[in-house]
């Protein structure tokens, strides 16, 4: 670990994610070795087969890398168990996913204070944090309406609502534009932006399209399981 | 945490209401059943307790041969008994408090235009305490009655034939070739619980019966009282005892009487109810099993179908445990809403059932409580397994589903 005065919030060390046995085995993760720092806006872009969708599950405490380290806020948290990944998950974690994934026949309101419920957090404690969620988003005027109700732009800020609500540290963006019209992607690159800005959210997403990447402020390029670049963008070197 | 499960498996149960309750039928039906059966059941042993009661609970019956008591049960080749023997049962015991010959035939009764045919009885005054008849009008015999007098006491079936609204009293009869005059009239009972009408039936003096209508002296039955505080067995023991000496039956020789006792009658009627309740009730179960087997089935599948949706619980941060007792208690609720429904239902079928036999409607809170504690197992027993199922998911997969 470097002699620094704090700990980095992610810190993977040679990781790796085998599956399979023997000759069927994949390596989806080669000994992928990276450094986040809170507030960073890191997209993960790479050719599909790349690993950047497993990295991003290891990131996310959603799988276990085969080998290697990974810190958390200096904690190893490489072998944890499912629980344990999943209490990680609900404290310290958000997620946004390409299909938006929300709850069918629940309200905006009530998916959003999904992950509330399981942090045990009181009713009326939960309402108040989902309606400033909804607001940060934009959509504080439907709270009320079904996903069905929704646009798909609507439903991935309702998404994105949910994965601010429960104060994460981290939030994780699987192709967040990727069922959405150009305009649309836009508008919610913009969101993420300027929640990174505004808010020091700390947002790791992946994507393939190379405009939505530019809204970051890191490039990580992934080629078989390995990290090939690192870099700045524009918006980070400006 | 554990109110939000309980509202959201209410929530998803009545996302599909129909299905729901399909799926609770089974065990809607065995619970109705066990409650209906144990409540019909309890009913109608309350009942055999209390006709049997008022056939007298401290009577015993003596009859000639071995068998059953009731009609064709004395045989020809069988000696019949004679009022010596009733005289020196109450001589002798002291277990025995009345005894009285009673001795029946089936008559026609005439009175005026109407003529009605009933069960014509020879005994005595004893009888109406014995039998433990009360009489809504008129008088007892008396000794004087017993010496063979042509006076007779009705039932309230035979008054009602014969006589309509009019008062019998004072009236004269005719039996067979005898006019009696009608003295008494016996308080209702109604119906026995073999389904007889215990107030279709005629008394007169023994002697007059025996004079009169049989033209013998034998006795055909003799109805005993036992005295309060005695134990049945005792009275039995100590009838038979003497009956074997009075009529001279060697040792190692069997009875050729019957002592036939309240216990034995309402234990036979019991017990032919209490096998029926068992039986029913296995049936029922079998119900049950096969309602929790079709409630497995329908988790199963609603694991399946929200596979995605258990995914992204599990994405927020939902351990296992979690989704496991989110779905355990789905079953539960799916189970216990069946029991309820199945404990409503059959104590309605039961109080339906109670009206049509004529027998009283008493639930038991026992059997209730059972019902509803075994619903809920059958919630946990056939919920778990699904809802482990949907606990193993690796969230990578079902968001992926």
């Amino acid at each position: 670990m470097p002699n620094n005065a704090r700990p980095p919030l992610i810190e993977l060390c040679d990781i790796t994610r085998v599956y399979g046995m023997g000759e069927a085995e994949v390596h989806a993760l080669d000994g992928v070795t990276l450094r986040i720092e809170t507030g960073e806006f890191v997209a993960i872009m790479g050719p599909s087969g790349s690993g950047k969708s497993t990295a991003l599950n290891v990131l996310g405490f959603l799988d276990r890398p085969t080998s290697g380290a990974y810190n958390f806020h200096g904690t190893d948290v490489a072998n944890l168990n499912r629980d344990q990944r999943a209490l990680l998950r609900r404290n310290y974690l958000g997620f946004v996913f390409q299909g938006y994934n929300l709850l069918p026949r629940m309200s905006a309101m009530q998916n959003v204070e999904l992950p509330l419920i399981y942090k045990g957090i009181s009713r009326s404690d939960r309402e108040e944090r989902a309606r400033v969620a909804l607001e940060k988003v934009g959509l504080a005027g439907r709270a009320n309406h079904d996903p069905s109700e929704l646009s798909g732009g609507q439903q991935q800020r309702v998404a994105i609502a949910r994965a601010l609500a429960g104060d994460p540290q981290v939030v994780l963006a699987d192709e967040p534009t990727g069922n959405l019209d150009t305009k649309l992607s836009i508008e919610i690159m913009e969101l993420l932006q300027n929640l990174n800005k505004d808010e020091g959210l700390t947002i790791i997403m992946v994507t393939h399209e190379r405009e939505m990447a530019d809204y970051a402020r890191r490039l990580i390029w992934m080629v078989d399981g390995k990290v090939d670049s690192d870099r700045l963008t524009a918006k980070g070197a400006a | 945490m554990l109110w939000e499960t309980f509202k959201l498996a209410f929530q998803a149960i009545l996302r599909n209401p129909m299905r729901s309750f399909l799926t609770v039928l089974g065990v809607v039906i065995g619970v109705a059943a066990v409650i209906a059966m144990v409540t019909i059941g309890n009913g109608s042993t309350a009942q055999v307790t209390a006709d049997v009661e008022t056939f007298g609970a401290n009577r015993l019956m003596l009859s000639p041969g071995q068998g059953r008591m009731g009609p064709g049960s004395g045989s020809d080749s069988v000696q019949p008994f004679a009022q010596s023997d009733v005289d020196k049962i109450v001589d002798q015991l002291s277990s025995i408090e009345i005894a009285v010959p009673t001795s029946t035939s089936q008559l026609v009764a005439v009175y005026g235009n109407e003529n009605y045919q009933t069960s014509v009885t020879g005994t005595n005054s004893g009888y109406l305490v014995v039998a433990e008849w009360t009489l809504s009008a008129g008088r007892s015999f008396t000794e004087s009655d017993e010496t063979g007098k042509a006076v007779c006491i009705l039932g309230a079936t035979v008054v009602e034939e014969l006589f309509g609204n009019a008062d019998p009293l004072g009236e004269d009869i005719r039996l067979e070739n005898i006019s009696c005059e009608v003295i008494g009239v016996l308080e209702a009972k109604g119906a026995s619980t073999f389904g007889t009408d215990q107030d279709d039936l005629v008394l007169i003096p023994f002697k007059t019966y025996a004079r009169r209508i049989s033209g013998s002296a034998d006795v055909s039955m003799i109805s005993l009282s036992m005295r309060d505080g005695v134990s049945t067995d005792r009275a039995v023991n100590d009838v038979t005892m003497l009956m074997r000496e009075i009529r001279r039956i060697d040792p190692g020789e069997e009875d050729d009487f019957t002592v036939n006792t309240m216990e034995q009658l309402s234990s036979m009627l019991t017990g032919i109810s209490d096998v029926l309740t068992g039986l029913l009730s296995a049936v029922a179960a079998v119900s049950l099993l096969v309602g929790g087997i079709g409630i497995m089935n329908i988790m199963l599948v609603s694991v399946t179908e929200r596979t995605r949706e258990i995914g992204i619980r599990m994405a927020v941060g939902a351990q296992a445990s979690q989704v496991l007792l989110q779905f355990l208690v789905e079953a539960i609720v799916l189970s216990v809403l069946g029991g309820a429904i199945g404990i409503a239902l059959g104590m309605g079928l039961a109080a339906v059932g109670a009206i049509l036999l004529d027998i009283p409607f008493i639930p038991d809170p026992g059997i209730i409580a059972l019902a509803f504690a075994f619903s809920a197992a059958v919630g946990i027993v056939f919920g778990y397994f699904p809802a482990r199922a949907a606990a193993r998911l690796d969230p990578i997969e079902a968001l992926r589903h």
